[in-house]
C-alpha cells in the first residue's frame, strides 16, 4: 500500500483536475476489475499485468482519471482486467483511438496495451504517428515474437527463417527492431525491458509514468504455447547475467560476470561488446538517456540482432519534447484569445450578408 | 454616348470559364455577391479540374463558375447557360456545348491565337470560321484593353494581363446592371497591402464597365429585378461552409466541444480547412495520418466526453467502415461526414455522384445498423449537421451524414436563423450509479441508448469494446442468445428514432398528383424546380424529399401508397430505388445520372413528361 500526493501527475497545468491536493490511499485492489484472467496458463502477460498493479497505486492517479486503450491480440484483453476506463478497440488502432483521448483530455493518464503484430503490422502507421507527434500515452507493446490469438504465425518480429504455421519452409522476412523503429520515429521516450523481471519492469514503468508525452516500452514476453523460450537468452538463471546489458543513467555500460564485457565506442561513433580488460577505460560507453542526439540510443538498439544474445535493457531515450494535447489546447487559447470567444450568432453574420425587410424587398443595407 | 435600351429579365444563367489561372472562381464568386446584394434569388456552380496547375490553355485546365439568379424563387444553378464568357478557346472548347441556342457569347479575342487554338484542338479559329454562326458573338480584347488600362501603375505586362477577369467582371458587372460598390469595396479590403494590385484590379474593373457602357458593340443592359423574400437577414453559402458551421452550432447548442479529425480528400478537405479557422469555439482539429486514424481519434475523443467528427469521401469511407463498426458496437455519438464524389476507386474525385448510400447503410461486416441523413441543399447542410449531432448525442450511435461534390461546391442565399431558436441538445452524461450491483455501461434509457460515462467521473469506471458484450453489464459474452438479444436491441434503437424525426412533407399543390417524384440528397433543387414548371404546365406531379435515408420517416409508405406511379430520381444506378422496391414491393421506377454532373431541372422536366403524357 502507498499513501500519496499528487506526485507523478501531470495535468495540463501542471496538477490540477480530479484527485489532485487531498492524499489518494489506493491499493493494487483499486486497479484490479472483477473480470476473470483469460490467458493461457503460463503466459507472460500474468506476470506483467500483476506487475503493473502492484506498481500502479504509487502514481497516485485516481483509477478514474485513468484510460487504457488496447487493440486485438492477447495483451487486448489487458484492459478488462484494469478497474479503470478502458477502449478495446480494433486491431492495430489502439494508438489512434488513444491519441483521440488524449488529446482531447490532457488531463487523463492514457495507457495503450499492445502487441508485436497489432503495433508493428497492423498499426504500424499509427504506432509512429503517435511517437512523432508526442501525444501523451504510455505505450507497452508486449513482444512474444509471434501470433499467438491466431494459433501461431510469425509476427514482424519473429526472426528470419523462423518455422510456423504459415512459415513451414521458413520465414523469409527481416524481422523489426522495435526499439530502433521508435527511435526512428523520434519517440521522446523509448525502453525495453522483460516480462519476468518485477523489478526492472517496475522501474521502467516508473520511468515511462514520470515521462511527460509519449512513451514507448518494448517488453520481451514469453509465449509459453507458440513460442516458448525466445527469450532464454535474457531470462534463463544460467544465461541472464551473460546477456543482459543493463543501461544506467552515468554510468559506464558493462555486463557479465565481474563487467567482463563493456560497450565500446567505435571510432566512427558505433558502439560494439568487447572485452572491458582490452578496452580503454575512456572508450567505454557511458548511457545517457537525456542525450539530444538519438544516435547513441540507436547504436544501443543494435547492438543485438535479436535477444537470443548479449541485448540492451532499460531506458534508452528519455528527453522532453512539447506534449501534443498541451499544444492543441494551447492553440485553442491562443484562438480564444485572439478572436475571442466564439460567438455563433457573430460567424453566421460575418462576411457579406444583406437584409429583407417587410413586404420582401431588399434594402441597401449590405454588410461586408 | 449611344443610348442603351433597358431589358428586363426574368431569370439568367451566366457561365464564367477560362484558365485555371485566369481566375474565374474568383470573378463568379464576386459577381454573385454583388447579384446577392440586389435581391435576386440565386444559386452558383462552380466546375473546376482535378488537376491543380493543368498545363495553361489546355482543355483539362478549364476552370468553370455558373451562377443563376432570377425575380422569383429558383432551386437550382441552372441547367443550358444563356450567357457565356469565354477566356480562351480551351474554355469555349468545353463549354461551348451547354450554351443555349442563341445564346449569348463574349469571348476575350485576345486568347484566340494560334498556340491557344492549337492546344484545345481548333484546327480553325472559330471566331472567324462560321461556326459560331447560331450564337450572338462579342469579340472583347479583354486582355490588351486591361494591359493598357493598367499602363503607368508599374507592373510588368504578365502581372497587368492577371486582373482581365476583373476587367471581364466589370463588363457583366454592366451588362446586368450589379452595384458596383460590392465588387470595389471588395477589392480595396483584399489588396489593401498590395497598392500596385489594388489599382490594376480596380482600374481593370471600371475598364470593364465602361467599355460595355462606351462601345457600340453591346445595345442593351439588362435587368432582374429582385425576387420576393421572407424578411430577414441573408447571406450567400456554400453547402461545405453550412455543413462545417453546423458543427461549430451543434458544439455551441450541446456544450460539447468538436472534435474534427480527417485526412486530406477531396472535396471533404473544405470541411477541414473551414473547421480549423474556428478554434475559438474550442474545436479541435487533427490532421491525421490516414483515414482510419482520422475515425479513430475521433471515436476515442467521444469515448472521452466530446464530439467525434470525421469527414471524407467514397474511398475515406470505404476505409472508416471498420471503426465505423467498432462505434456501432461501443454506441458512442459519433459524426461520419461522407461529400460523396464519382467512384468507383479515385474515379472523379471533384466529379458529383449520389452513389455511397447503400455503403453508408450496409457497407459494414456483421449486422450493425446506423442512422443515416442527407442534406438537400448548401443552406441544408447546416440544419442536417445539427440533425446529426442531435441524433448521434441521443441516441450514443454513430451517424453517416451524407453530402456531395455539388453541394458542398455550389451555394445559395440563406435567411439567418436565430441561434436561440436551434434545437438544444443536451449529452445528458451519466453520473450516477444506475444500477444496485454497480455501474451497468449498457443499461438502456426509454430510447434504448446506454449511459454515457465519460473518464474522471468517480464510480462510473468500464471497459468496453469489439467483443460482444452481454446485455446491461457489457461484459463479453460469447453467450447465443445474448448476442442475438443484442443484434435485436442495436437494430430497435435505431429503427426507434423513427419515432423522433419529423414526417415525410409532400408537395402536392392540388393534391391529385398521379406521379410523385421521391428524392433524397442534392437532387432537391432540380426536382423541386422542375415539379413547379411542369405543374403549371399542368402536369400532375408531386415531390417528397427524405433527408432522413435510416430510419425512414414513419409516413413513407402511405405517402409513396398514394400516387398512382413513384419516380425515384439518383445520381447512382438506382440505389433508393432498389431500397423502396424491395422494402414496399412497389413499382417505382428509377431514374439514375451518372456523368459526375448534378442531375438538372431539364433532365426532370423530360423525365415527368414523359411520364404524365404516355
Amino acid at each position: 500500500m502507498t499513501t500519496v500526493g499528487n506526485g507523478g501527475r501531470h495535468g495540463p497545468d501542471g496538477g490540477g483536475g480530479p484527485g489532485s491536493g487531498a492524499a489518494l490511499t489506493l491499493t493494487k485492489k483499486d486497479f484490479a476489475s472483477d473480470q476473470e484472467v483469460r490467458w493461457c496458463p503460463g503466459c507472460g502477460d500474468y506476470a506483467i499485468l500483476s506487475t503493473f498493479q502492484a506498481f500502479v497505486p504509487e502514481l497516485g492517479i485516481p483509477p478514474e482519471q485513468m484510460v487504457f486503450v488496447t487493440g486485438i491480440g492477447c495483451s487486448g484483453r489487458f484492459v478488462y482486467y484494469m478497474d479503470t476506463y478502458g477502449v478495446h478497440g480494433i486491431h492495430g488502432r489502439a494508438p489512434a483511438i488513444a491519441t483521440g483521448v488524449a488529446t482531447a483530455r490532457p488531463d487523463l493518464s492514457v495507457w495503450v496495451v499492445t502487441g508485436d503484430g497489432d503495433a508493428l503490422s497492423i498499426g504500424g502507421n499509427h504506432l509512429i504517428h503517435a511517437l512523432r507527434r508526442n501525444v501523451n500515452v504510455k505505450i507497452l507493446m508486449f513482444n512474444n515474437q509471434i501470433y499467438g490469438l491466431t494459433k501461431g504465425q510469425y509476427s514482424p518480429t519473429s526472426e528470419e527463417g523462423k518455422v510456423t504455421k504459415s512459415t513451414p519452409f521458413g520465414s523469409l522476412d527481416h524481422p523489426f527492431n522495435p526499439v530502433a523503429l521508435a527511435l526512428g520515429a523520434e519517440a521522446s521516450f523509448v525502453a525495453r525491458t522483460v516480462d519476468v523481471d518485477r523489478q526492472h519492469l517496475t522501474g521502467v514503468l516508473r520511468r515511462a509514468a514520470a515521462h511527460e508525452g509519449v512513451a514507448f516500452v518494448e517488453i520481451y514476453q514469453n509465449c509459453n504455447v507458440f513460442n516458448d523460450d525466445a527469450f532464454l537468452a535474457l531470462t534463463g538463471k544460467e544465461t541472464k547475467g551473460l546477456n543482459q546489458i543493463r543501461l544506467e543513467d552515468g554510468k559506464p555500460v558493462t555486463f557479465g560476470p565481474d563487467g567482463a564485457r563493456c560497450v565500446a565506442v567505435e571510432f566512427d561513433g558505433t558502439l560494439r561488446i568487447a572485452d572491458t580488460a582490452d578496452t580503454p577505460e575512456e572508450l567505454v560507453y557511458v548511457h545517457d538517456s537525456g542525450h539530444p542526439n538519438p544516435a547513441p540510443a540507436f547504436a544501443l538498439a543494435n547492438l543485438s540482432s535479436g535477444p537470443t544474445e548479449p541485448t540492451a535493457l532499460g531506458v534508452f531515450r528519455d528527453v522532453r519534447r512539447p506534449v501534443y494535447g498541451e499544444l492543441m489546447d494551447r492553440q485553442i487559447a491562443l484562438a480564444t484569445e485572439k478572436l475571442g470567444r466564439g460567438d455563433l450568432g457573430k460567424l453566421l453574420h460575418s462576411g457579406d450578408t444583406w437584409v429583407v425587410e417587410d413586404g420582401g424587398v431588399p434594402v441597401g443595407s449590405f454588410q461586408s | 454616348m449611344p443610348t442603351k435600351t433597358v431589358e428586363q429579365k426574368e431569370r439568367v444563367v451566366v457561365r464564367f470559364a477560362g484558365d485555371s489561372g485566369d481566375g474565374m472562381q474568383l470573378t463568379g464568386d464576386r459577381f454573385t455577391n454583388a447579384t446577392a446584394v440586389l435581391g435576386n434569388d440565386l444559386a452558383t456552380l462552380p466546375d473546376f479540374p482535378a488537376e491543380i496547375r493543368a498545363p495553361a490553355g489546355t482543355l483539362a485546365g478549364v476552370s468553370a463558375f455558373q451562377i443563376h439568379f432570377a425575380s422569383q424563387d429558383i432551386v437550382t444553378p441552372g441547367d443550358a447557360p444563356n450567357v457565356l464568357i469565354a477566356m480562351n478557346p480551351a474554355a469555349l472548347q468545353t463549354n461551348l456545348r451547354d450554351l443555349e441556342p442563341n445564346g449569348t457569347l463574349i469571348v476575350n479575342e485576345d486568347a484566340f491565337v494560334d498556340r491557344n487554338l492549337e492546344k484545345a484542338g481548333y484546327s480553325t479559329n472559330p471566331l472567324d470560321d462560321g461556326s459560331l454562326g447560331g450564337y450572338r458573338v462579342y469579340r472583347v480584347p479583354m486582355t490588351s484593353i486591361t494591359v493598357r488600362a493598367t499602363e503607368g501603375m508599374g507592373l510588368t505586362k504578365k502581372e497587368a494581363e492577371r486582373s482581365k477577369n476583373m476587367f471581364a467582371l466589370g463588363l457583366l458587372s454592366w451588362m446586368y446592371s450589379r452595384p458596383t460598390d460590392v465588387t470595389t469595396k471588395w477589392v480595396e479590403k483584399k489588396f489593401n497591402r498590395k497598392p500596385d494590385i489594388l489599382r490594376a484590379n480596380l482600374a481593370a474593373f471600371r475598364a470593364g464597365y465602361n467599355f460595355g457602357e462606351t462601345t457600340e458593340l453591346f445595345a442593351h443592359t439588362y435587368e432582374v429585378k429582385p425576387a420576393p423574400a421572407l424578411p430577414g437577414t441573408y447571406r450567400n453559402i456554400a453547402g461545405s461552409t453550412a455543413l462545417a458551421w453546423g458543427l461549430v452550432a451543434a458544439s455551441v447548442r450541446s456544450g460539447l466541444p468538436i472534435f474534427y479529425s480527417s485526412y486530406p480528400i477531396t472535396p471533404a478537405s473544405e470541411l477541414l480547412h473551414e473547421l480549423s479557422r474556428h478554434k475559438n469555439f474550442a474545436v479541435r482539429t487533427l490532421q491525421a495520418e490516414d483515414e482510419i486514424a482520422a475515425i479513430g481519434a475521433a471515436l476515442g475523443a467521444s469515448f472521452a466526453g466530446q464530439l467525434g467528427v470525421t469527414g471524407t469521401s467514397g474511398p475515406g469511407l470505404d476505409l472508416k467502415q471498420e471503426t465505423i463498426s467498432l462505434a456501432v458496437a461501443l454506441e458512442l455519438p459519433l459524426i461520419v461526414v461522407d461529400v460523396q464524389r464519382a467512384g468507383p476507386s479515385t474515379g472523379m474525385p471533384t466529379k458529383t455522384e449520389a452513389a455511397d448510400l447503400l455503403a453508408a447503410l450496409y457497407g459494414r461486416h456483421g449486422e450493425s445498423p446506423l442512422p443515416v441523413v442527407a442534406a438537400s441543399t448548401p443552406a441544408n447542410c447546416f440544419d442536417t449537421a445539427l440533425e446529426a449531432a442531435r441524433i448521434a448525442v441521443k441516441y450514443r450511435t454513430p451517424v453517416i451524414l451524407l453530402s456531395d461534390t455539388f453541394l458542398g461546391n455550389s451555394s445559395e442565399p440563406w435567411r439567418l436563423p436565430d441561434v436561440d431558436g436551434l434545437p438544444e441538445i443536451d449529452p445528458h452524461f451519466a453520473t450516477q450509479v444506475n444500477h444496485d450491483d454497480g455501474f451497468m455501461p449498457y443499461l438502456r434509457d426509454e430510447n434504448l441508448a446506454r449511459p454515457w460515462a465519460v473518464p474522471g467521473t468517480p464510480g462510473l469506471r468500464h471497459r468496453i469494446g469489439g467483443l460482444e458484450k452481454e446485455d446491461v453489464t457489457g461484459n463479453i459474452s460469447y453467450e447465443a442468445e445474448n448476442h442475438e438479444r443484442m443484434t435485436k436491441l442495436r437494430a430497435a434503437k435505431v429503427a426507434k428514432i423513427a419515432d423522433d424525426i419529423p414526417l415525410l412533407e409532400v408537395d402536392d399543390e392540388t393534391g391529385d398528383a398521379e406521379l410523385l417524384v421521391l428524392g433524397w440528397g442534392s437532387t432537391f433543387g432540380a426536382i423541386r424546380g422542375s415539379v413547379r414548371r411542369t405543374r403549371r404546365s399542368g402536369r400532375k406531379v408531386a415531390h417528397a424529399h427524405l433527408t432522413h435515408l435510416n430510419p425512414w420517416p414513419r409516413n413513407i409508405e402511405g405517402v409513396l401508397r398514394r400516387y398512382r406511379r413513384v419516380l425515384i430520381p439518383e445520381m447512382n444506378t438506382g440505389q433508393l430505388a432498389m431500397l423502396v422496391r424491395a422494402r414496399f414491393l412497389l413499382d417505382a421506377e428509377s431514374y439514375t445520372k451518372v456523368q459526375g454532373q448534378p442531375i438538372l431541372a431539364a433532365d426532370m422536366d423530360e423525365q415527368i413528361t414523359r411520364r404524365l403524357t404516355s
